[in-house]
Order: structure tokens, then sequence, then C-alpha cells
């Protein structure tokens, strides 16, 4: 078996966007992986930009965290300039004049999510070519090809915040279920009005879809456990 | 309130002994031997008016126009030496593209204010360049709202409900402070910057002048254009009224 462990880190990666009524909610797993060693099993694929943006990162590891650097960095000097804190809509185009120019070198894709107060919640798709979509919910990362049907039945419009975080937590555990390259825990970030707060999901307190096992005791597990109870007389 | 600086005027990289550039104020003096510019911000939107004295009978109506779009957003009123405007409403426009394509935005008005100023101030600051000869009212509508800067030679710029600057600015700002800016609408302003403009010509001094006038509102659909022909020749007849009526009395 080819572990190759100087491929490039690659966040192999299932990262969802997705608009309430009144903010965002983020959604990601946890793997990095270099080939087929999991380098990362507990990464932190949701950045942020600014205190109202955040970045769900995909793809290249390396030239995801770079790109957010830079914009991170751009926007801040853009807040205080301005004198108030930068929409979501000018971090997405910070972000997309990177990924477009640098096309020929980049390998990532994005999802920037905020709130600000002109335009409220709003979700920005930034895939490979440097491409910009405002979309009401987006998804992105190997595991996405996995959620398309899902999202098309399960997404509505002006969902609660809790409605919403629980579609982005169900999808997310659904592809990790499907795709090899996306796993470990679901970190969710929600931001609104009021601020932004995050949420963990661990892996093992995900529910179990169709012909997921129980996890097993392992025999370790058995063998050290006290032995049955005698028998009463 | 003007001095002589002796030796002390001579570049715009001295300081007087009382803490003065005198050719930063020379500067100020152009700008005060031209035509009056007004501009109101109303509570929809904002109007600005030019006072464009008339050099010679043989020229076009409607040319030498004193004021600019620097974008569909904002525009920019130009007092003073007529080619030094031209150069910032240049300059200007060039900012406002470059931080469109950068930001994906149209640039907020605070902020092209401050680059304007900003390029305004650093010609005072080598003695290679002199000072722009002219102020600029600059008038815009963002998500913000409708907003009025004036940027003077110095490179000061302040956000104004009303400014004026040119021959007539002092008779001017004592005619806008009697105005309820916050109730009018850009319509009533409209008219009200005519009468202005009409009342502070010096009809003995400056024969004849042209009245040029814009705005940025929700009836232009907050885009800068000039004020169409019609309420404009209504804001004149209005002000040439007002003025008979004032001779009569």
């Amino acid at each position: 078996m080819d572990l190759n462990l100087d491929a490039p880190h690659s966040m192999g990666t299932t990262i969802i966007g997705v608009t309430y009524n009144g903010g965002v909610v983020l959604g990601a797993d946890s793997r990095t992986s270099t080939g087929m060693y999991v380098a990362n099993r507990a990464s932190d694929k949701i950045t942020q930009l600014t205190d109202n943006v955040y970045v769900c990162r995909s793809g290249s590891a390396a030239d995801s965290q770079v790109v957010s650097d830079y914009v991170r960095y751009f926007l801040h000097q853009h807040t205080i300039q301005l004198g108030q804190p930068a929409t979501v809509k000018v971090s997405a185009n910070l972000i997309r004049m990177l990924a477009y120019n640098n096309k020929n070198m980049l390998q990532t894709g994005l999802i920037v999510g905020g709130w600000d107060k002109y335009e409220g919640g709003k979700i920005y798709g930034i895939p490979l070519g440097g491409t910009v979509v405002e979309q009401p919910f987006a998804i992105g990362g190997s595991g996405s090809s996995y959620l398309y049907g899902f999202f098309d039945q399960a997404w509505k419009e002006n969902m609660t915040k809790e409605e919403a975080e629980q579609l982005v937590v169900k999808a997310v555990s659904l592809a990790i279920a499907r795709d090899g390259a996306s796993g470990g825990v679901v970190r969710t970030v929600i931001i609104n009005e009021e601020g932004v707060t995050r949420n963990f999901y661990p892996g093992d307190q995900l529910q179990l879809w169709h012909e997921e096992l129980e996890p097993q005791n392992s025999l370790l597990d058995i063998l050290n456990a006290a032995g049955p109870e005698p028998m009463a007389m | 309130m003007s001095s002589i600086g002796t030796g002390y005027d001579l570049s715009v990289t001295t300081f007087s002994p009382d803490g003065r550039v005198f050719q930063i104020e020379y500067a100020a003096k152009a700008v005060d031997n031209s035509g009056t510019v007004v501009g109101i911000k109303c509570k929809d939107g904002i109007v600005m008016g030019v006072e464009k004295l008339i050099a010679s009978k043989m020229m076009l109506p409607g040319s030498n126009r004193r004021i600019h779009s620097v974008h569909r957003h904002a525009g920019m009123a130009v007092a003073g030496l007529a080619a030094d405007g031209r150069q910032i409403v240049a300059r200007a426009k060039s900012e406002a593209r470059s931080y469109e394509s950068v930001y994906g935005e149209a640039v907020p008005v605070k902020e092209l204010s401050e680059r304007v100023a900003s390029y305004v101030h650093l010609c005072t600051l080598y003695w290679w360049l002199r000072p722009f000869g002219c102020g600029v009212i600059l008038g815009g509508y963002d998500r913000d709202g409708p907003q009025l800067y004036m940027i003077e030679p110095s490179g000061i710029s302040y956000r104004y409900f009303g400014a004026a600057i040119g021959k007539g600015k002092q008779a001017a700002k004592t005619e806008i402070e009697k105005l309820k800016l916050s109730e009018m609408t850009c319509k009533e302003g409209v008219i009200e910057v005519a009468k202005i403009i009409y009342k502070l010509h010096d009809e003995a001094k400056d024969k004849a002048f042209e009245l040029e006038m814009s705005w940025i509102c929700e009836e232009s659909k907050r885009e800068h254009q000039k004020v169409p022909d019609n309420l404009l020749e209504e804001a004149k007849t209005a002000a040439k009224t007002a003025l008979e009526e004032m001779d009569a009395d």
C-alpha cells in the first residue's frame, strides 16, 4: 500500500456554507490528508478573515492558508481605512482577485461567509478558476459531490438558526460517510448580527447512516473488563 | 485677514515665523477669485450649482463644464484654475475606478474624498510642485446615504451639509444657513440653489454668467447627472422672479 508521505497536504474535505434568516452557518469536516495518510484528523478548515467574515478552505492546504493570510491582511488595512467593518462582498472579491490572477499556480476552492449591516448574511462560492458566485447556500470539496442531491431536496429558504445548523451537520456527516478524503469531526461557525459562535461535533456522536456499523468495543477493552458475576447460590 | 509674507512666501516648503505656509494661502486666493460654487445636502440627495462666469460672448453655452461626474454615484464641482481642476477630476475618476476593481464595490464617498484630499495635499509637500489652485465640492450617494465633501487647496477635506467656494462664498453660506436642509427634497433644493447663485452674482463686476447644476437623488436613480432641462428652466425662472421681488422692495 503506497502511503506516499511526501505527497502535498491536501484537504479532501467537505465544506458547506448556508444562509438562514438572520445570518449564515459555515460547516466543514476536519481531515487533512497526505496521500493516504491522515496528516491531521482534527484540523480547523473554517478560518477567520475579520470579526464578521469567515472562509471555508478546501483543496491544497498550503494554497488556501496563504490566500486566507493575504486577504486577512488586506481586509485589516481596508477596515482601518474605511473606519467600519468590511463587507462580505469585499472580502469575497479580494479572495477572487488572488484566486483568478494566480489561477495557474493555485489549487483551492473557498466558501466565504459572513454578516454585515448592509446585506445581512451572505455566502459567496469561489471555486478553482476564480469565479465568484453569490449563493443562498454553497458546497465544496471532494465530499460535496455526494451532497448535491441531498441539498436539492433538503434546502429551503428562511430557515431558523437551529434548522440551518442541523442541516449543515447532517450534510457534512453524510459526506464523511461516503467520501474517503473527508472525516474526523464536524465544525460549524454561526455568524449573525450578535456575533460569532463556534460549535464542535465529535465524529463518534454523529448519527449512523445506511450500512454504517455500530462502534465495536475493541478486544483489549473486552479482555481487560471485569469477569462475569459469580453465580448466586 | 491677509498679510504680506515677505521672504517666507517664495516656496511651499517654507513656514513663516507665525506658522503659516503662504503659498497655500495664495493658492486659496486663486479659488476665491473664481465664480461661486455651491453644494447642499438635502434629505434625499445632493444638489450642486456653479456660477459659470462667461469670459466671451463667442463661447458656446454648455461648454467649459465646471461640474464633472467622477463615477456613476459621485460628482465634483470645481472652483479656481480650470486646468488644475481637470487634473483633480481625472485623479478622482482614476481612484474610483481602481477602488472598484480591487474591492468589487462602488467607492464610498468618504474614502474617495480622503484619497483626493491626500493627492491635493501631496502637491503641498515638495518645492518642485505647486499647490492646486482650485477647490472642489464632491457630492456622492453611497450605501450610507448622500454625502457632501469639500476639498481645499491645502488638502483639507471636511464633510458638510452645505458648502460654498469662490467669489460669493460668504453670501452663499449665509443664504444656505437660512435653509432647512433636512426637510428639503432635491427638487426644492435645485430651486433654492439657483436662487442663491442668482442672488450673489454681482452684475456690476462680472457681466454674464451661465448657471450649471447637477444632482444625485432618488429621482436620478442615485446617479450623478445634470439637472433635467425643464427643472433647470423652472429654477432659473424662480430665481429671476425672486431677484425682481427683492429689487422691487
